[in-house]
């Protein structure tokens, strides 16, 4: 918009000296300009619709079921599994044990994948860093590589590395590693882009290695951000990892997919397992929410009851 | 207080410092060892499947090609894989094959296999010849004299034999040679189009476009025209998740935002429906939304329209809350009308975040779309776990990886390229 009224002033005023002609050309220039405009927006906009609607009618042609025939019973199967959960509350707190440590399994595939993913994105995202690097050579490669790990999907790597492994806890956390290292590298070497390159010519000159130039001057600059960033890779990665486990890796989605399977009348213990995943969503983000608050704007801002 | 308190002060407190930051080191691997022994990594080493690995590994980058002789009516049949897709028609064999009253394959390197009328036999350069006489009697093999080398194995219903140039089973009722050859099979046509083997000029020369392009779009073994669909469909899915979730949680947004709310008690009930959306999983709404709808890319797109309208909502009711006032005190000065305070007071200055999250979340989105297709049945995410269930075509399973990988990374340069073209305007 700005760029289009300067467009309009330069042009006009090349034409104020030229004919001399004042208010009526700017105006009249201004007012085509925003037709031209206003009619390019609606046209996209035109645009825009047709695909999302175009888009939606495809989509529901080859969906097995559709749109209007499902959307009554949207809420049939919630309430199904609702309303035997809540006829035999009373065995609720049973399956919350029974299934604690499933989710316990869910819970530590996450943050091991975080962990290890966050120490190898640390690594690379200083190895891809212009100006941190110790061989410029390697910035582009790593970077290719930091590209790659994020565009595959973890369910790509969980499903061969169980074709491999077998099932359980250790291709699902492969697979997250993976995933976050890619992700988290990214968001690490932009971090440390904005990071001041002072301290570490201030250690160069008493003559600290690489390894030491690194920890003493720059960690210390980007640990807040860094840290921030991986505990909301770990909200993300529990997601992950209960879908993980529904494709067969182990934990609370495995479980859940076999209650499921059970069929109607025995929901009440996937009833169990889908509070226990909605409530382990809700505290992490919680608290991850506060902690990083903290991290990124100091202790103060989040005692001062800032909104998280 | 003195210098000597100061020093012993100072040093305590680094002492402290240093015993703080060895702690972190230190938690974390304990962690780690925790870990694993309870994803029992030591057990792995029993689990992992060595065969597995090398079927994996060979099959990416090779296909093997079976010739398969019925020892009861001496028919013999070739097919790629051994599947009816890939089989030649009767009658015709790769150059290697010479069929007639005897078959003669060559496995290359001076191997070859001869299945003749009674007997089979095989020619093994640096050993020997292997011949066999398979009947209801058994396979009835005669070995060159001396030890009987590892890569035999052999019995009297069933003979083994696998050297690097091929395999060669012989059991009463069959007998059965694998080739295996690089790169992937019959990529572009399968045998049964009169276009497998032409090269590319020889194409061209034909001049007949429609037609091979048809016999390649509709190529029974690597099914382009489904494998598009899948794409489309897995692009669709994040296509329609995203916005229609941006265009849901606009509104919402503006009820969710503190100066643009007056009403408390909405603005809670919006939020808390943000947080519930957010809560209950991408996973759950997968679950519950395929019950309703089947599976399919609207399950898929439904299951990420809800969730982003959480997300959505949530980032957008706090960008509306950080928008600066002077603006719209600046359009309320001219007399505009509220709703032409909104569009021109706030619209413009949120905008640009609006869409670079929104555009962030469109690249991020078609992964979700795949993983999704994956759980409830739709796009590409259907087509890899299909292929990786069956357990034999890993060429495909490489070929959809590879794909994937494409698709994720041109929609990331796709959105990147938006955002900046939309938000900086060049």
């Amino acid at each position: 918009m700005r760029r289009g009224l300067q467009f309009v002033f330069g042009g006009t005023m090349a034409e104020l000296t030229a004919t001399g002609d004042s208010r009526q050309g700017i105006e009249a220039a201004y007012m085509a300009q925003m037709r031209h405009k206003r009619i390019l927006n609606l046209i996209g906009i035109l645009i825009f619709a047709a695909l999302l609607i175009g888009g939606f009618q495809a989509a529901d042609n080859r969906n097995a079921g559709g749109f209007w025939d499902g959307l009554p019973n949207v809420l049939d199967f919630p309430g199904d599994v609702l309303s035997e959960a809540w006829e035999r509350s009373q065995l609720l707190p049973g399956y919350f044990i029974k299934y604690l440590p499933s989710l316990l399994e869910t819970i530590n595939i996450a943050a091991a994948a975080t962990l290890i993913g966050a120490l190898i994105a640390f690594c690379m995202a200083l190895l891809a860093t212009r100006g941190l690097a110790p061989a410029p050579w390697l910035i582009a490669p790593v970077r290719r590589t930091l590209d790659i790990l994020r565009a595959v999907p973890e369910i790509v790597i969980a499903l061969v590395l169980i074709f491999l492994l077998g099932g359980g806890p250790v291709p699902a956390m492969i697979a997250i590693a993976l995933h976050t290292i890619g992700a988290l590298g990214k968001l690490f070497s932009e971090v440390n882009e904005n990071a001041s390159l002072q301290p570490v010519e201030g250690l160069q000159s008493t003559g600290a290695s690489w390894m030491q130039r690194m920890l003493l001057g720059v960690v210390p600059q980007v640990a807040p951000n860094y840290l921030s960033y991986a505990l909301l890779r770990f909200e993300i990665n529990i997601r992950a990892s209960a879908i993980l486990g529904f494709v067969g890796a182990g934990g609370i989605g495995y479980d859940l997919r076999n209650t499921m399977s059970w069929g109607q009348g025995k929901f009440d213990e996937a009833a169990a397992i889908f509070l226990l995943l909605f409530a382990t969503i809700v505290i992490v983000d919680q608290l991850s929410g506060v902690a990083r608050n903290r991290l990124t704007h100091g202790k103060a801002f989040a005692d001062k009851g800032a909104v998280i | 207080m003195t210098t000597a308190v100061l020093k012993s002060d100072t040093t305590a407190l680094f002492r402290r410092k240093r015993l703080g930051t060895l702690a972190w080191p230190v938690l974390i691997a304990a962690y780690i060892v925790y870990v694993f022994f309870a994803f029992d990594v030591p057990g792995l080493a029993d689990r992992i499947s060595v065969k597995n690995m090398q079927t994996l590994v060979a099959d990416s980058y090779s296909y093997k090609t079976h010739v398969t002789r019925d020892n009861r009516s001496a028919e013999v049949s070739i097919a790629i894989e051994g599947e009816r897709k890939g089989a030649y028609a009767p009658g015709t064999s790769p150059d290697w094959v010479a069929l007639g009253e005897e078959t003669v394959i060559d496995l290359g390197e001076g191997h070859i296999v001869t299945f003749g009328p009674d007997t089979v036999s095989y020619n093994i350069p640096d050993y020997g010849l292997i011949t066999a006489q398979p009947g209801s009697s058994g396979v009835n093999a005669t070995l060159p004299t001396g030890q009987t080398p590892d890569w035999i194995s052999a019995s009297k219903n069933r003979m083994a034999i696998t050297t690097d140039a091929g395999r060669l089973t012989i059991t009463r009722n069959r007998s059965e040679v694998f080739k295996y050859s690089g790169g992937w099979e019959l990529f572009f046509f399968t045998l049964d189009s009169p276009y497998h083997g032409m090269s590319f000029g020889q194409l061209v020369g034909t001049g007949e476009y429609a037609a091979i392009w048809q016999d390649f779009w509709r190529n029974k073994m690597w099914r382009h025209y489904d494998v598009a669909w899948a794409l489309f469909e897995t692009l669709l899915m994040a296509f329609l998740g995203t916005f229609g979730a941006a265009l849901i949680a606009l509104p919402l947004g503006f009820v969710a935002a503190r100066n643009f709310s007056p009403l408390g008690s909405l603005r809670f009930a919006a939020r808390r429906l943000f947080d519930l959306l957010r809560g209950v999983d991408g996973l759950i709404w997968t679950i519950v939304l395929s019950r309703a709808f089947g599976p399919g890319p609207l399950t898929g797109a439904l299951a990420i329209l809800l969730t982003d309208t959480g997300t959505f909502g949530k980032i957008f009711s706090e960008a509306l809350e950080n928008v600066d006032g002077k603006q719209i005190e600046g359009i309320t000065s001219t007399g505009a009308k509220p709703l032409q305070r909104y569009r021109f007071g706030v619209i413009p200055q949120i905008t640009p975040i609006l869409l670079s999250q929104v555009l962030y979340y469109l690249e991020s989105n078609t992964r979700s779309a795949t993983i999704i297709g994956a759980i409830t049945g739709g796009g590409i995410g259907l087509l890899l776990t299909q292929a990786i269930a069956t357990q034999k075509d890993w060429e495909e399973v490489s070929y959809y990886i590879i794909l994937i990988i494409l698709m994720v990374m041109a929609m990331d340069t796709l959105s990147g390229w938006l955002r900046r073209r939309l938000i900086k305007g060049t």
